[in-house]
């Protein structure tokens, strides 16, 4: 058996993730944009200052996001293979595609959705300037606790295999990950500042479309990454 | 059939790397990834680098809609 070729690996992630990141600005521009503008309009509606009109509204919705997207996918997709290095041999009988498609799954889950649900992605307009620095450090708090218990889950999924067999392991972490996670919820601050009046359907359809991004992202990412991952194997 | 079947879809692919041949890829990489993730989602918001704002408002938008609080 061969060693991980880990710069083969690295390469082709940082490749995959840009790739997925061209889906994800797709979905970013077509469904997130026009959610961004009516919560812009409605922000104006209020005379809410907003920036110095620095960079254009057109720049921001095209150059800008792509730059931001694009930025983000290339970080993660370098990351991801990192972590596929590591979890190659050691996903059971999966092979390369699999483990890519689980891999990619596991990290929407712990970088996105779990710290989506304590705290959402919010629109312009909602959030107040001067709590920036405290809704930062609770976000990124929030991330780095998922993903801490979600590698601790893993370790005590594979603790518990021997005596429980890989099935009840499984529900077993599972369950007390999810109790872990319950308690974070439960302890960490709320954050509350959706604007008295504002459109509760902009609202929920510019998170939907903050939930779509990352998916797609990840989506795209298992796949295309799989695929790379699975010939690098092969040929060496 | 007695012989064993190399490229069976069930046989592992590789040997396991261990932490110790990881960890300088995954010391690059992570630090290079966090400045990176720290442009894009915080800075001139929570903190800034440089001064001004516009880092921030050159990626409003993918601030948003990528979840980060932005202002």
């Amino acid at each position: 058996m061969r060693s991980v070729p880990v710069r083969p690996l690295l390469v082709r992630g940082l490749l995959a993730g840009l790739a997925a990141g061209l889906f994800a600005l797709t979905v970013a521009y077509f469904l997130g944009e026009p959610q961004v503008d009516a919560a812009i309009s409605f922000e104006d509606a209020h005379t809410h200052e907003h920036g110095a009109g620095l960079v254009s509204r057109s720049l921001q919705s095209s150059a800008g996001l792509a730059t931001g997207v694009l930025v983000e996918a290339l970080a993660l997709g370098g990351v991801a293979a990192l972590a596929y290095c590591a979890l190659l041999g050691r996903a059971g009988p999966l092979g390369p595609r699999a483990t890519a498609v689980l891999l990619s799954a596991g990290a929407l889950l712990t970088l996105h959705v779990i710290p989506f649900l304590k705290y959402p992605a919010n629109p312009p307009s909602v959030g107040e300037p001067d709590t920036i620095g405290r809704r930062t450090a609770l976000y990124f708090l929030m991330i780095a606790l998922s993903v801490l218990l979600s590698s601790g889950a893993l370790l005590l999924r594979r603790g518990l295999s021997p005596r429980l067999g890989p099935w009840y392991a499984t529900i077993a972490a599972t369950a007390v990950l999810v109790a872990a996670l319950a308690l974070a919820f439960a302890f960490l601050p709320a954050v509350d500042e959706v604007p008295e009046d504002f459109p509760a359907d902009t609202l929920w359809r510019f998170r939907l479309a903050a939930l779509a991004v990352p998916s797609t992202l990840w989506a795209a990412f298992g796949v295309l990454f799989g695929e790379a991952a699975e010939r690098a194997l092969d040929t060496g | 059939m007695a012989h064993s079947a190399p490229t069976s879809p069930a046989a592992p692919v590789v040997t396991p790397a261990s932490a110790r041949s990881l960890a300088p890829w995954a010391l690059l990489v992570g630090l290079l990834a966090l400045v990176l993730l720290y442009f894009v989602g915080a800075e001139q918001g929570a903190s800034s680098v440089f001064s001004g704002a516009g880092v921030h408002e050159w990626v409003h938008d993918a601030r948003h809609l990528l979840g980060f609080p932005c202002h």
